[in-house]
């Protein structure tokens, strides 16, 4: 009986199902599926059309930031940041290597989190964008002419470097927050004696407007929790960071329990102008410390790595009015704010509801000392006295909230798979749409700035399962992009990421494309090896050390055959691409190389070390098509043995 | 226990129709619609509709498949929180027997499977799940949890059983996402 009763239940279910789906078909001009709602139309941009918006993408564990075009999902380029990437030999040759140098070494990897663009009044303004290194904290500078990575600077006191890299609305500092807190400075102790004396480090970089140029200007050393997500304070609320906090608790193992016992844990207020005035008069504690600053020189195509031994520190005591704490319930992950600066919305990730905090009630309970305790000496402030709102039973699992500038917010939910679209001001869900799968971050063009782009959302999406052709147990995960230029969010488009995109930020492609670099003029070449003409060429032993000044034009190299080289040799291909034609970077790769091939764009110069083990003849070639000739562009090396006599000599075209 | 079959059975199918018809209607009007495209995409897709045969059963197959919780598939299913039970999670959830429903007074269950009653079914469901995945062992270490309906379980052992919101741990099944653990009672929220 019971079966028979399931089985009618299921039928009854699919019939009610079906039924719905003509009525779907029924709808006439409406009809069923992206065609008759012509999402296929809005994402299609034709051959040799361009996208409306850069969007670019953190590659997560990949380390690199993806460029992608929207509306149409299609991917332009990978820019290497924090890893190698021997596509084009960031990270491998002489010249790019020392941007991966770190206090550890050389760090070839990392995980990157949250992209930003830099801002003008804050609005988008298109000259960088920054990314933070979460496993081995740093933060990059890509400059948005050449799309590459010009600046790493690395951040001493910090551990799991996540509530980064946020910019302030003048791009006036890039903010640096730890996940964990750590002894500061590090020393040999006990675990277990976590509390009260691991400290977390809010780290302050400023940018010189210029050249971008980063530098610490001072890292607040605040209580031991874990600093989870920030975002500054705009238009009314500018001078002021917000972070959200977790582990309050400060527990030291088995957080997923002993991190989520209060019921409340903090957003930190931090009134930055009132610290940096502190700071230009003298105030903090220069304290040693071990860093990289690694920076790229755009004439000499090379990077220079430079440590650094001391960093201010800036005890939140020592600052009266700058430290604040907003009670936020239950371990709050993304830390937003509206473009009026008025709203700091806490996303409970264990929470059911979305929290608000007002801005302007904050600075009312601050002016009144209406405080609920403290919390080693910083004031917390009273919850109700800050209050603006809560978001209801909005969905399950809230991480991430974004602004389209029409005075609607959109909340990501990671456990119910959904975006939920609200009014700020009301608190009212608007609409809700389901994500395939598991959202986390949210983005709107601009969402980080006071002027949002509200035109398109694009969800970033933690799983995709089925929604792609399978390719094994590994798959690519995902973004989804809504139009929400109406009043209900529509999907438009499905497409694959690389690594995992935490975050993201998009821009229109007016404000940057036209300053798109085409070529490195050679004039301007100021690179030490570089052979800029045929009378440059040249190579030059030093012990075991061989240089060869290269040259390459279509389609030669030159020299093109070199002897005199022995087992042992270490042997130093700089080669300059003396193209000054459009998209015409030549490949460089020579056999049984332990490092990666090369590419050098049109006026640049790139050196790959090649140490060879056998002797013989040994082919090098070109790796880019670079023409009708490319076949033909190819050189040999001769390697002799160690005890050889042969002098070094070196040709082009000679019999 | 046939009567609630049947009562929940004529329920669900009355819902399902329902929700079409509120669907037709609210068609013709104005602002408040949906791009058909995402009705389709939010009626039959979603991780609960992913045919996979190859992984460890999640938590909702497991429910779906135990005749001991045919009450709490069908309240799952009126609430709409498939796909809720399917996400990566991880997700803890306390599932009351057939038994346990039919302990409630008389009504209760029909009552709350009313179409006008599913946000306050969807709320009751929630407040047996939490995000973690924790043995009924590890739960010793616990004084709470926090549900996914925001409000806290009390967390209470008395000698080798576990309570959780007051219901009895009867026995624990490991899933794909998390873990089932059957419980004897509801766990009705403060709320």
């Amino acid at each position: 009986m019971k079966k028979s009763i399931n089985i009618l239940f299921f039928l009854a279910i699919a019939a009610g199902l079906v039924s719905c789906n003509n009525g779907n078909d029924q709808r006439g001009t409406k009809g069923q599926g992206g065609l008759a709602s012509n999402a296929a139309e809005r994402v299609y941009v034709a051959p040799g059309e361009h996208d409306e918006y850069y969007a670019f993408m953190s590659g997560g564990f990949s380390g690199q930031l993806s460029v992608y075009g929207l509306p149409s999902g299609r991917m332009l380029k990978v820019l290497p940041v924090f890893s190698q990437n021997p596509e084009n030999g960031y990270g491998y040759t002489e010249e790019t290597k020392p941007m991966l140098n770190t206090s550890y070494g050389f760090v070839p990897w990392d995980d990157s989190h949250h992209p930003d663009i830099s801002q003008t009044n804050g609005e988008l303004d298109g000259r960088w964008i920054f990314i933070n290194g979460n496993n081995t904290p740093r933060i990059a500078r890509i400059g948005l002419q050449n799309f590459k990575t010009e600046e790493i600077i690395e951040i001493p006191n910090s551990a799991g470097n996540h509530s980064s890299s946020f910019i302030t609305e003048n791009t006036e500092y890039v903010v640096a927050g730890t996940r964990f807190s750590v002894p500061i400075p590090q020393k040999d102790m006990p675990i277990n004696e976590y509390k009260g004396n691991f400290k977390g480090s809010l780290t302050f970089i400023s940018v010189d407007q210029e050249t971008g140029r980063m530098g610490i200007k001072f890292q607040l050393i605040m209580p031991g929790f874990n600093y989870d997500l920030s975002h500054p304070g705009r238009d009314k609320s500018h001078g002021w960071f917000f972070f959200t906090t977790y582990n309050t608790e400060e527990a030291h193992s088995l957080l997923e329990v002993n991190a989520s016992q209060n019921d409340k844990d903090f957003i930190a207020a931090i009134n930055w102008k009132v610290i940096e005035e502190y700071v230009n008069n003298g105030g903090g504690k220069m304290v040693p410390a071990n860093y990289a600053h690694n920076v790229l020189d755009e004439h000499t195509h090379t990077a220079t790595s430079t440590m650094l031994k001391e960093v201010l520190t800036v005890n939140p005591m020592d600052v009266p009015g700058a430290v604040y704490f907003l009670p936020t319930p239950k371990s709050p992950h993304g830390c937003d704010v509206d473009p009026s600066g008025e709203y700091i919305i806490g996303n409970g990730k264990l929470s059911a509801d979305l929290t608000v905090h007002s801005f302007t009630k904050m600075l009312d309970a601050i002016e009144n000392k209406k405080f609920d305790g403290e919390a080693y000496g910083i004031p917390i402030l009273k919850f109700e006295d800050i209050l603006a709102g809560v978001v209801k039973q909005p969905g399950l699992g809230p991480l991430h909230t974004e602004f389209d500038g029409k005075g609607n917010a959109y909340t990501t939910f990671f456990i119910s798979s959904e975006v939920v679209k609200w009014k700020v001001g009301t608190w009212e869900v608007l609409d809700r749409q389901p994500v395939f799968y598991s959202v986390g971050h949210g983005m709107i063009p601009g969402g980080n700035s006071r002027k949002p782009f509200g035109k398109y959302f694009v969800a970033l999406n933690k799983i995709t399962k089925d929604r792609y052709l399978p390719t094994g147990p590994e798959l690519t995960q995902s973004a989804q992009l809504f139009d929400i230029s109406g009043d209900k969010m529509e999907l438009l488009l499905d497409f694959p990421t690389i690594g995992e995109p935490h975050y993201a930020a998009a821009i229109p492609a007016e404000l940057i494309a036209k300053n798109s670099r085409k070529i490195f003029k050679l004039a301007e070449n100021k690179h030490p090896y570089a052979a800029l003409n045929d009378s440059e060429t040249k190579v030059v032993r030093d012990g075991n050390e061989v240089h060869i000044y290269m040259n390459m034009i279509r389609s030669h190299f030159s020299p093109d055959n070199i002897e005199g080289v022995k087992v042992g040799d270490k042997v130093y291909f700089h080669i300059t691409n003396l193209e000054q034609d459009f998209d015409v970077p030549h490949g460089f790769a020579v056999i049984g190389a332990n490092n990666a091939e090369m590419l050098i764009v049109p006026g640049a110069t790139e050196t790959l070390v090649w140490e060879p083990k056998q002797v013989g003849v040994w082919p090098f070639y070109c790796t880019d098509f670079c023409s009708a000739l490319h076949q033909e562009m190819q050189g040999y090396v001769r390697v002799s043995p160690a005890d050889s006599n042969i002098e070094l000599s070196w040709s082009l075209g000679e019999d | 226990m046939k009567t609630i079959l049947k009562l929940i059975f004529v329920s669900l199918v009355l819902l399902v129709f329902a929700a079409c018809k509120n669907e037709t209607t609210t068609e013709n009007g104005t602002s408040g619609e949906r791009s058909s495209a995402n009705d389709v995409q939010s009626k039959n897709q979603g991780q609960a509709f992913i045919e996979d045969d190859g992984s460890q059963p999640n938590v909702l197959q497991i429910a779906l498949g135990s005749p001991d919780h045919t009450t709490l598939v069908a309240a799952v299913q009126a609430a709409g929180l498939e796909n809720a039970l399917v996400n990566a999670g991880p997700l803890m959830v306390f599932a009351p027997t057939n038994a346990a429903f039919e302990a409630l007074p008389a009504g209760t269950v029909e009552d709350l499977l009313k179409p006008e009653n599913k946000e306050k079914l969807a709320y009751i469901l929630k407040n047996h799940v939490t995000p973690g995945n924790y043995s009924k062992d590890f739960l010793k270490k616990f004084k709470k949890v926090g549900q996914a309906s925001g409000e806290d379980a009390v967390v209470e052992v008395n000698g080798d059983d576990v309570y959780v919101g007051g219901a009895k741990i009867l026995a624990s099944v490991p899933a794909g996402n998390g873990i089932v653990h059957v419980v004897d009672h509801i766990i009705f929220p403060a709320n």
